[in-house]
């Protein structure tokens, strides 16, 4: 330990905060002034501390920076507390560290490289280790790495694994380790392992990786490799891209608009300068000389820039922090929606980025995944077919639907979870039925399910894919329980006696072949094949006495009603032949050449004349109000894609059972749906009707077969091709796909999903989201303006590099219909009020320049221009953007076209912004002619003169604020009491900030900061100041409110008739949950392996992979059957086999 | 999903807050409230601009100009010549009586107190008596901080120091006899001003005070003998002088210079007659296109004559009550559907 420390590796601490108490202040403070406003304040600033330019007091900036740089200080210090707080409880976890001969606990960040440590089941592994355990075998879940939750068998060397859990031989092991640098590669790893002068390769099968969790693993002793940073998983933990939402694009924009707008403001006021200068401030000069140094252009000049500073509140400091601030307030709201809370498993919705929201209100396309987004992930054993017989089916002849379940408790090894409805198939069952019961037999021992019994009678089983444990789980309910396996034998509790058997072949499924087969020998020494698969595969392998029976089951099949189907089938065999076919399957599987054209044959050759049994069908089912909100977002005009690594039939069929397909779309002109789909075989399909409606058939074919890189041009008028995304057809794709309604990819990989977001992005400059829930679906997450995490079953990943995340799919309508469209609402909103009130604010002293010389004297008092942004109409505004509904949720939800005018950027715009220009321009022309004029020559009521420049200023001053004020609650449309609360205070506290700043208190404390004493009580005690404030006010107001009302009667959007009928209508209830039943007759043709791994199948990388990780679950070190597997078994899988048997 | 009340960490609270459930109140513009509102309004404002107009055609003011542009005008001697305290005279003659209380301004225009440097340019704290921004005044009043010898002067700054020094006495001719019209300078200045923000040093005699300090350059007398008649009108407390320093917002301003003081004949304002005004004629305005005028003016309730204010309510409550017409026929012949 102290040899390896002294090579000073990274240690296990992490750190992800970015400061300490020290560092805060000078970092903090760099990285606010690289943004653009803030260095633009601090230009001002500078600018202001010039005596020659200064028109304005430093402090009037100063204020505003200070407190924007310490509102984003706090936020960012927070942001850093917490990951202090949570690198601490990473760092502060336990573990087993061996340590002077004896394992002690230590704490995560003292474990240094080179130690040694003991990890238990279940635990979090701590750092990048190699290791041993018993039996040199460990199996993982690499849920937080990559998010896929199947166990990896992970394999430790010989020469370690021989140490066992011998404390003192482990102590006194001693070897050196060499391999390559730290770097994120999650499936690579080279080294080698020194000992005793002999060198040992290390590679990725042999280390633990930081992240993983051990699972089916007592303990394991492992050597740190790499600690902390250097570790891969945080090496992979990568800075995610930026996202920014088309909004604050615009803003920029306009912002640089701005800025050239405030350029030609200041221009044309010091032209008008050097104008004046010539003919009257040159005769002026016995009043006002000129200061030494500067002759007439130099001064025109300097006026330039203190115009800058006079008139930069166009480019209102607060913006930005207040764009953040409403966009936490928004994002709090979403976390704590109860409504979007899955009490199931405790989740919340969260909003993970605070950034995004008002995009949320601007969606067009939808891509979502499927399986665990659509569906739950979760298959059930429904219905079944047995001799021609069919059971399962929800619904009586009367249309009821049966409730009451099946008593399963005569099984006491029954999985209480499992629903059945249909007592008949459970009396058959118990009647002794043979080919009922060979049916389940057939369940219960064709799979290949790891069962795992920690207490007696408590089994859990890890499947492959959730179709097989639905199918061995209904055996299991209905009295064939499959309890152990051993790489020889099948132990199966039938009908409450225990029964083992012989395993003597597994015939393992595969792409090709859709099917597979066991063969075992019962105890009384009955050798039979038993055999499922995908119908058309199975109906071809029938022996022809089944012919009949056949009908019957492809009649039960059609009417499947889109569940995943099976269909089952036996074969008895001789006990000569078997002996035969082992011997030709070994030779088959050791041959050099053609091995598995070889193995295929025989599996063929033993696969055929199979007797029929029936069928079983899953339901992969649907997550909770899949199909109503996918009916609401269509309302809201949102293009769904369904974008899965599924087959074609089973992505048809999803897309039926959530109501994006339906039946009559076939006669609807203009809908269709593209399934395109990339593998070896690609098939497109296009569901087109012809313009002219010539061509009847609608739902065609038009291309089937397999690709290749060629073109083949498509005998319609359009010619896309499945290539189409990395051809130069995607142009032609997307026109098509835009075209259709629905649109459903299958067999995508998921490089694939993040091209086709990405196509969709770039062409249809339309704002995008995906959801998703797996590792998988991360690239599309990350490529879509928003990704949606589903927090389900998939591994954290998806989550981890999503924007907002919830639990289920159907919260995604509450998220966009409501909260995005409230969003984005309220975020254009406060834009378009923020700019009108600092054009209306600023453009007040454009006028007033042409009143004193453009001199570059400000219109206001120094106090009111710093406290104008900061203070008088801050709260009133935020009050108005947190709370702000046009609409609650629920008419929100019942009414989903008021969507729509944030998907066109109705509110915000460029258009809109010209409006709240000229908008502005008419307030502050009114705020100031109109007290120009009526305070032209005017006098007190006591004759004492009142037009006096602080008196002007202050009634210039209370005009904007009237002004402003009520055109924000002309605006807001809901009001809180919280709303009245803050108007309120505001108005009060200007008039007390004003009367406290002109008081005769503040003038004795800071004689030269408050000269402008008495102003507001000189100016307030006279009736004419108040006519002049009013007639103002209304003046800006009333043409606003008529306007309104005018558009509102002659062209009411959809925002006005739905706030019209609120008010004249009752609450409407919650929407109406109608429950659909599906009509589609189509089947899907699933088959239980492919599911689950679809689209890892596509990608030949994954399938690679996934062979050898299955392959030890059935692999065995000394039966003859090991000779029969496929050699793509690797040999590694002996020892994995050996492990499994004495674990069993 | 909601009945479900099992112990949940992550469970949002159910509060009207975080579920934006709060009793708001939505208002909407209705014709109901909108047309009604309009008429409302219009009336209320047109009432109140007949008020306005009325009270101010009931107000009186008379002005007049001697800067002396012409060759016909009485001043036009004194304005092109550079004398110092050079006289004239204007006369006007009044039928009917001149209703009190009256005041008497003196007009500028176009002259720019509101400029930026000249606004700028004074000493808060020196006028606020405090001794030590005498002897070094802040550099804001540059170049009239400090006289050529650098001695600083006192009130510094160029608003003080080109502060109005015309003078005017006001006559008035019954019937061959003339008779001086006795003119109120008291409280003619913000009390703010008088009582708080300006405040001589708390030196006696005043003059003390000044000790090492020059008048501004283009005054003919020092601050402490502003008033010979009236020693507490000294300083920088001189109503005149306080007039003066509250600059003007406008570049066209008229401040008040005196009251006509109500006793005698005059108790009831102006009585008819021929009146002169002797102007001791000071203050150069031409060279900067300026012209300086003397206003009488009584006032009321408002303030003084503003026909400005009370045409405008007229207009726009006449525009109001078009308006809600208007509005009505958009509201009876388009009035928006109650289905879509």
């Amino acid at each position: 330990r102290t040899f390896n420390l002294s090579f000073r590796y990274a240690n296990n601490a992490i750190k992800t905060s970015k400061y300490n108490i020290f560092t805060f202040l000078p970092l903090n403070l760099f990285e606010q002034f690289k943004r653009l406003a803030n260095a633009y304040f601090l230009f001002l600033l500078i600018l202001e501390l010039i005596p020659q330019i200064s028109s304005l007091s430093w402090i009037t900036t100063g204020f505003a920076l200070i407190v924007v740089l310490s509102i984003t200080g706090v936020k960012d210090a927070i942001d850093d507390i917490n990951r202090h707080k949570c690198d601490r409880q990473v760092n502060n976890r336990k573990v087993d560290v061996l340590m002077d001969g004896q394992l002690k606990n230590e704490k995560w960040m003292n474990v240094q490289v080179g130690d040694i440590v003991k990890l238990g089941n279940n635990e979090f592994v701590t750092v990048t280790s190699e290791r041993n355990s018993p039996l040199n075998l460990v199996y993982v879940d690499t849920a937080e790495l990559d998010g896929e939750t199947n166990l990896k068998v992970k394999q430790a060397l010989t020469v370690t694994g021989e140490l066992g859990d011998n404390i003192e031989a482990l102590a006194a092991f001693n070897g050196e380790v060499r391999c390559e640098p730290p770097n994120n590669r999650l499936d690579k790893f080279k080294g080698t392992l020194t000992v005793n002068g002999e060198r040992y390769a290390l590679d990725n099968d042999k280390v633990l990786l930081r992240g993983c969790t051990l699972r089916n693993t007592e303990w394991c002793f492992g050597l740190v490799i790499f600690g902390g940073p250097d570790s891969k998983l945080i090496q992979n933990s990568g800075k995610s891209m930026f996202k920014r939402t088309s909004i604050d694009h615009l803003t920029n924009i306009l912002v640089l608009c701005i800025f050239g707008f405030l350029a030609s403001m200041c221009s044309i006021l010091t032209i008008g300068n050097a104008i004046w200068e010539r003919n009257e401030g040159s005769v002026f000069t016995m009043f006002l000389p000129r200061e030494p140094g500067i002759d007439a252009p130099l001064a025109s000049f300097l006026i330039f820039w203190s115009y800058v500073i006079v008139l930069n509140a166009l480019i209102p400091s607060s913006l930005y922090v207040s764009v953040e601030f409403i966009r936490l307030g928004n994002s709090f709201f979403i976390d704590w929606d109860r409504k979007m809370y899955y009490p199931k498993n405790d989740t919340p919705a969260q909003a993970r980025t605070t950034t995004l929201n008002e995009e949320l209100g601007q969606i067009k396309y939808i891509f979502s995944d499927k399986t665990g987004t659509l569906t739950q992930n979760i298959m059930t054993f429904n219905k079944c077919s047995i001799n021609g017989k069919a059971y399962g089916d929800l619904y009586d002849f009367s249309g009821q639907r049966r409730t009451e379940r099946v008593d399963f408790s005569w099984n006491n090894l029954a999985d209480p979870k499992y629903n059945f409805h249909d007592h008949s198939l459970v009396e058959m069952v118990r009647s002794g039925n043979p080919e009922t019961q060979e049916f389940f037999r057939l369940l219960s021992l064709c799979h290949t399910v790891m069962p795992e019994e920690k207490k007696e009678g408590e089994l859990s089983y890890q499947a492959q894919s959730p179709d097989e444990g639905a199918l061995v789980t209904a055996a299991r309910n209905f009295g064939f329980v499959f309890r152990s396996r051993t790489p020889e034998t099948i132990t199966v509790v039938e009908m409450g006696r225990q029964v083992i058997y012989e395993l003597l072949a597994i015939l393992d499924f595969n792409n090709m072949r859709k099917r597979m087969s066991v063969i075992v020998r019962s105890p009384e020494g009955k050798l039979t094949l038993y055999c499922k698969g995908a119908d058309t595969v199975i109906f071809e392998r029938l022996h022809p006495s089944c012919n009949k029976l056949m009908e019957v089951t492809t009649d039960h099949l059609n009417v499947s009603d889109g569940l995943r189907t099976l269909v089952l089938a036996y074969k008895d065999l001789n006990e000569n032949y078997m002996i035969d076919w082992k011997q030709r399957h070994h030779e088959a599987s050791v041959a050099m050449e053609g091995r598995e054209e070889k193995l295929d044959e025989l599996y063929e050759e033993i696969e055929k004349d199979m007797m029929l049994l029936g069928a079983t069908a899953v339901e992969d089912k649907l997550q909770d109000g899949v199909p109503q909100t996918i009916e609401q977002l269509a309302k809201a005009d949102i293009k769904i894609w369904v974008l899965t690594g599924d087959k074609q039939e089973t992505a048809e069929n999803i897309g039926y059972s959530c109501n994006m397909l339906r039946e009559e779309m076939k006669d609807v002109f203009n809908q269709m749906m593209i399934v395109f789909c990339q593998s070896e075989a690609v098939t497109a399909y296009e569901f087109f009707p012809h313009p002219q409606g010539a061509r009847p058939p609608l739902w065609e074919p038009l291309h089937y077969g397999v690709l290749t890189d060629d073109l083949t041009p498509i005998p319609s008028s359009l010619h896309h091709q499945a290539f189409a995304l990395e051809k130069n057809l995607r142009l032609e794709l997307l026109r098509t796909a835009c075209m259709c309604q629905t649109v459903i990819c299958c067999r995508v990989t998921p490089l694939q999903k993040a091209q086709v977001v990405q196509l969709v992005k770039k062409y249809k400059q339309a704002v995008t989201l995906a959801i998703g829930d797996g590792a998988n679906d991360v690239s599309m997450i990350k490529a879509a303006h928003i990704g949606v995490g589903i927090s389900g079953q998939e591994g954290m990943q998806a989550v981890l590099s999503s924007d907002y995340s919830f639990a289920q799919f159907r919260y995604l309508q509450r998220l966009l219909l409501v909260h995005g469209r409230w969003s984005y609402i309220r975020m254009c909103k406060f834009l378009g009020y923020f700019f009108y009130k600092n054009f209306t604010f600023t453009l007040v002293q454009f006028w007033y320049a042409f009143f004193c010389g453009f001199s570059a004297q400000t219109v206001y008092d120094e106090w009111f221009i710093t406290f104008y942004n900061m203070v008088y109409t801050a709260l009133p505004v935020l009050g108005m953007c947190l709370f702000d509904q046009d609409v609650n949720d629920r008419w929100s939800l019942q009414h989903p076209e008021l969507y729509a005018p944030g998907q066109k950027n109705q509110y915000f715009n460029k258009k809109a912004f010209v409006s709240y220009l000229i908008h502005g321009c008419y307030c502050s022309l009114i705020i100031f002619f109109i007290p120009w004029a009526s305070m032209n020559d005017a006098v007190r009521n006591d004759g004492k003169d009142i037009v006096s420049h602080p008196s002007f200023a202050f009634l210039l001053q209370t005009c904007l604020l009237a002004v402003v004020h009520t055109q924000l609650c002309v605006d807001t449309y809901y009001w809180t009491a919280v709303n009245h609360f803050f108007v309120l205070l505001s108005t009060i506290g200007y008039f007390a900030i004003s009367v406290t700043m002109y008081s005769n208190g503040m003038f004795y404390v800071f004689t030269s900061s408050f000269p402008l004493i008495g102003a507001a009580r000189n100016t307030l005690n006279q009736p004419i100041v108040w006519l002049t404030i009013f007639l103002t006010f209304l003046l800006c107001i009333l043409p606003v409110v008529a306007i309104r009302f005018i558009f509102i009667q002659l062209r009411p959007t959809i925002n006005d008739k739905v706030r019209y009928k609120m008010r004249t209508e009752e609450l409407p209830g919650p929407a109406p949950r109608h429950l659909l039943r599906r009509r589609s007759t189509r089947s899907g043709y699933a088959f239980s392996h492919s599911q689950g791994y679809g689209d890892l199948v596509t990608s030949r990388k994954f399938l690679m992979k996934r062979s050898t990780k299955r392959a030890p679950l059935f692999t065995q070190t000394d039966s003859s059957i090991f000779q029969n597997q496929p050699q793509h078994y690797r040999t590694i899988a002996e020892e994995a086999e050996e492990s499994q048997s004495h674990k069993l | 999903m909601v009945k479900q009340e099992s112990e949940s960490a992550n469970r949002p609270d159910n509060t009207a807050f975080t579920q934006q459930r709060l009793p708001a109140w939505q208002p909407i513009l209705s014709a109901g409230i909108v047309i009604p509102g309009f008429v409302l309004i219009g009336l209320a404002f047109i009432g109140i601009g007949v008020a306005l107009l009325v009270t101010s055609r009931s107000i009186q003011v008379l002005e007049l100009d001697y800067t002396g542009d012409g060759n016909g005008s009485p001043c036009s001697s004194c304005s092109q010549s550079t004398t110092v305290n050079c006289k004239c005279s204007l006369n006007f003659t009044l039928d009917t009586l001149f209703q009190g209380p009256v005041f008497f301004y003196y007009g500028l225009s176009n002259y720019f107190q509101n400029y930026r440097r000249y606004g700028a340019s004074k000493d808060d704290n020196q006028l606020y008596g405090d001794l030590s921004y005498f002897t070094s005044p802040s550099s804001s009043c540059s170049p009239y901080d400090y006289d050529g010898s650098k001695n600083p002067i006192v009130p510094c700054g160029s608003i003080a120091n080109s502060m109005f020094n015309d003078t005017f006495t006001l006559t008035r001719t019954v019937s061959g006899k003339t008779d001086s019209v006795p003119l109120d300078g008291k409280g003619i200045a913000w009390w703010t001003d008088y009582n708080v923000k300006y405040r001589n040093p708390s030196v006696t005699p005043l003059k003390n005070a000044f000790n090492g300090t020059v008048k501004p350059i283009d005054w003919a007398k020092p601050a402490y003998e502003l008033d010979t008649s009236d020693a507490s009108n000294n300083g920088f407390v001189n109503q005149d002088f306080l007039v003066w320093m509250r600059r003007a917002a406008l570049p066209n301003f008229r401040k008040l210079y005196r009251r006509i003081d109500a006793s005698g004949d005059y108790q009831n304002g102006l009585p008819a007659g021929n009146y002169t005004i002797d102007i001791t004629y000071n203050y150069p305005v031409r060279v900067f296109n300026g012209a300086k005028k003397v206003v009488f003016s009584n006032v009321s309730w408002m303030g003084g004559k503003n026909e400005f204010l009370g045409i405008a309510y007229l207009v726009i409550g006449s525009l109001c009550v078009v308006m809600s017409v208007v509005m009505l026929i958009v509201y009876a012949k388009f009035k928006f559907p109650d289905e879509e």
